[in-house]
């Protein structure tokens, strides 16, 4: 028997950056993966990290992970390749540039310092970026990061600090007997804790459904290319006003680009599938025009959770006292996912978190029925 | 009805395209190169002139009927060369041929992927100058050119001598033949190898023909490093007797083949682990179905068989293909072939102990050896990743980029395998299996789509 402060379901950045601050403010905590930490969407995503184009709801939240990211190799030890190479917001039309011009206005005040760019600016400054482009917004200190150090290394460090860290742990039974949670895993571990942490991503529905408070989550598949290391062009992360393809290039050369869905294999593991792939192919030429004739040497995808609104869900629970949500975050969770675990370790540690989620509360599944 | 798709036109590829042809079912042939024949028996460019004695000395009866029975099939096959498939799902093909991609979709499909050579790096192995043993043959046999002026071979594998001999008699200076298992391995492997009395005659006969010609063979001999500044100059090896240096300007190296099984994984196709080819192979039974009632696996790329046998489990994977389309097979010929398969099944084991794999390659190597060229990925990096806990080889591919980059791990991820298993102290079979991903081979930004 196991006995902790907090359990924490899920080795992503979110259920890892927990037990990194649960750790660090003294608390005991036991962080159960059932394959390996950050392997899945925290350690396979894109890579973007990124305020610009959240919902306003999420930017207090978003900007308390700036300053996270900003102290990475005091808080992890490593610099995870975090860049702030600033992200650009292509427009492909005046409808566009005008609704990212509405969106620089209405997030005045968060910090973010858009810049409009019109077709000039951008040619002069961007001279990369494709004739399909006919204006852009600039966020210079957003920016992006290799995900697949970083993830796992938020787990390294809570055990650094302490904290327990079960890999290939498949938790099989959770119950609440009054007091304390029960949790038993498929290797035998026995747990109890009066608070648990469910940061389960893609899988995190059936705690929660579990509890009486089921969500409409549905699995999504982002699918991700990387080409072979490339002369050094594109000097910020890029995006598409309304969707379709984004895409940065590493240090190394690789550029990496992302677009459309793939399909799940199963319940844990998922591929891009050959449409997204000649779908990213055939845009990046256009968006990127010296992309062409370079190579794609890999492609994958992970399994990340959706919720109808696009907006994850952040905090208590509303059925089960000591039950924390942090999941769904519909493929944008990494650079935000820190500012989370750090407000969930508020909320166990002084009762509340700073930043109001209210935004993100789980009641506000609990009117509807989910089919 | 979608059509019988074969991947492969070599000699597994061809025999299965020649049995369905028989039962009056045209199939697909897809062939990366430009003229089937497979690697073995691959044939020279349309206008170079050899004859098949002189490109392919024993083996030229074989060959050429290979070659002359796909010619033959002309007709009765849609035989698309040039076509690189790049990827599977369910059911259908990706394929890339001139710069266009289009999907095909199969009814059943019989993967014949064959084999690449086992590279256990040393340190100089990315100089110039330095080849797989596979890829010196393909130079001589399909360009007709040698890798070097002053060559030496080494590793270990049936076609370490097979080579020296092809380019000693193609009149190149063979300077020595290094081979790394000692001969009490091979005289301890004899039993085995009399399973296949012809095949054996023939190695000893190309030993005994360099050893006649003046050409040093070595054995219990270990290729340590090959020096160079812009380009291979010498080599050192080691043997019982210490440390000997070697002046050359061309290295071709390897330890016998490794299956291409991304077409197989990509396909969904089960995997066990095989201690005979030290691999992860797609399951199949003795008629070549795979997991998966659709798909059917034959020759190289299934496990290391060699070419007379891919030529055997080609034919047979055909009729199974028949069979379980509802054709009636008599059982005879299945089973004959199936009978033949098993006694070189019993060869192979001669084989592996014959030129056995070298267990302490991976305790040897230093950390400073590049493992992975394409990211240029150190024995040393590795090593730290798997210190810091990790040991499933995908995770370890996650931290330090090993078999990352254009090669997808087929060129490294047998000796990844090998550092990670020594460092972790696990067994080889026990740290997962490198996945694979899509795109199999490089795929071009701006290729055009078929709709």
């Amino acid at each position: 028997m196991i006995e902790v402060d907090a359990i924490i379901i899920g080795g992503g950045i979110v259920g890892a950056s927990a037990a990194l601050f649960l750790s660090k403010a003294g608390r005991r905590v036991a962080l159960l993966e059932r394959d390996f930490c950050g392997s899945h969407s925290s350690g396979v995503n894109y890579g973007g990290v990124r305020r610009q184009g959240r919902p306003l709801s999420q930017l207090p939240l978003s900007q308390q992970a700036h300053e996270i990211w900003s102290q990475l190799p005091q808080l992890l030890g490593i610099d995870g390749e975090y860049q702030r190479s600033g992200h650009l917001k292509l427009a492909r039309s005046f409808n566009d540039l005008r609704a990212l011009q509405d969106y620089a206005a209405s997030s005045q005040g968060f910090g973010l310092d858009l810049q409009i760019l019109d077709r000039d600016e951008l040619r002069a400054r961007f001279p990369w970026v494709g004739d399909v482009a006919v204006g852009a917004s600039f966020c210079p200190d957003d920016g992006n990061a290799n995900p697949r150090l970083v993830s796992p290394a938020f787990a390294q460090t809570a055990r650094r600090h302490g904290a327990q860290v079960h890999e290939q742990c498949a938790v099989t039974a959770v119950e609440h007997d009054g007091q304390r949670f029960r949790v038993n895993t498929a290797n035998g571990l026995e747990l109890r804790a009066p608070w648990l942490l469910n940061c389960a991503g893609a899988w995190a529905g059936k705690l929660a459904e579990q509890f009486g408070e089921a969500v409409p989550m549905h699995a999504g598949h982002p699918a991700m290319l990387v080409t072979e290391p490339l002369p050094l062009v594109m000097n910020a992360s890029t995006g598409v006003e309304g969707g379709g393809i984004y895409a940065r290039q590493v240090t190394r050369g690789n550029c990496v680009l992302g677009g459309g869905q793939g399909f799940a294999l199963d319940d844990a593991r998922a591929r891009p599938g050959q449409n997204a792939v000649l779908e990213i192919l055939r845009q990046a030429v256009e968006l990127y025009p010296f992309l062409e004739g370079a190579q794609a040497i890999r492609t994958w995808s992970g399994t990340e959770g959706y919720l109808p609104d696009r907006q994850p869900v952040i905090g208590h629970s509303g059925t089960q006292p000591g039950l924390l949500h942090g999941f769904g975050f519909a493929g944008a969770g990494f650079q935000i996912g820190p500012a989370v675990g750090q407000a969930l370790t508020e909320i166990i540690c002084s009762g509340a978190s700073t930043t109001s989620l209210d935004a993100f509360s789980i009641t506000r599944f609990h009117s509807i029925s989910v089919a | 009805m979608s059509p019988v798709v074969i991947v492969g036109a070599g000699p597994a590829g061809i025999r299965a395209a020649q049995t369905l042809v028989a039962h009056g079912v045209r199939p697909i042939l897809l062939d990366e190169a430009a003229r089937g024949g497979g690697q073995i028996y691959r044939r020279q460019p349309a206008n170079f002139k050899r004859s098949a004695v002189k490109l392919y000395g024993f083996e030229a009866h074989k060959a050429s009927a290979i070659h002359q029975t796909i010619d033959d099939l002309h007709e009765q096959l849609d035989y698309r060369p040039d076509t690189l498939v790049w990827n599977a799902e369910t059911a259908a093909l990706d394929t890339l041929h001139d710069g266009r991609a289009t999907r095909l979709e199969f009814s059943r499909v019989i993967v014949a992927t064959g084999a690449t050579d086992r590279v256990l790096p040393v340190p100089g192995w990315t100089l110039p100058g330095v080849y797989s043993l596979g890829a010196a043959q393909i130079a001589l046999k399909f360009q007709g050119c040698a890798i070097g002026e002053r060559v030496v071979f080494a590793g270990s594998g049936p076609l370490l001598y097979l080579v020296a001999y092809q380019y000693a008699k193609a009149g190149a200076n063979v300077l020595a033949v290094l081979d790394s298992s000692p001969f009490s391995a091979q005289a301890r492997a004899l039993p085995g190898l009399l399973a296949q009395p012809a095949t054996l005659a023939k190695g000893i006969y190309y030993r005994s023909w360099l050893t006649a010609h003046g050409i040093p063979v070595h054995q219990g001999a270990s290729l340590i490093e090959i020096n160079g500044e812009q380009r291979v100059q010498s080599l050192n090896w080691r043997n019982a007797k210490g440390s000997q240096h070697l002046e050359c300007d061309a290295v071709a190296f390897a330890h016998g083949l490794r299956s291409e099984t991304q077409l197989a994984d990509l396909l969904g196709c089960e995997f066990t682990w095989n201690p005979l080819n030290r691999a992860w192979l797609p399951q199949r039974d003795s008629a070549g179905r795979s997991s998966i009632p659709e798909i059917y696996l034959a020759g190289d790329g299934a496990g290391i068989m060699g070419a007379d046998a891919a030529e055997m489990a080609g034919e047979r994977a055909a009729l199974a293909v028949l069979e379980d389309s509802g054709y009636l097979i008599p059982p005879q010929r299945g089973n004959q072939l199936e009978h033949a398969l098993n006694r070189i099944g019993s060869f192979r084991k001669g084989l592996e102990q014959a030129f056995a794999f070298p267990e302490d390659w991976a305790a040897n190597a230093a950390d400073h050896l590049i493992i992975c060229r394409c990211e240029e990925v150190r024995a040393g990096e590795i090593r730290q990743v798997v210190r810091e806990g990790h040991w499933e080889i995908n995770r370890v591919k996650a931290h330090c980029r090993v078999g990352m980059g254009r090669c997808q791990g087929r060129m490294c991820g047998a000796a990844a395998a090998e550092i990670i298993a020594c460092e972790s102290q696990r067994g080889v079979s026990d740290i997962g299996r490198l996945r694979a991903q899509s795109p199999i081979k490089p795929l071009p930004f701006g290729l055009e789509v078929e709709p």
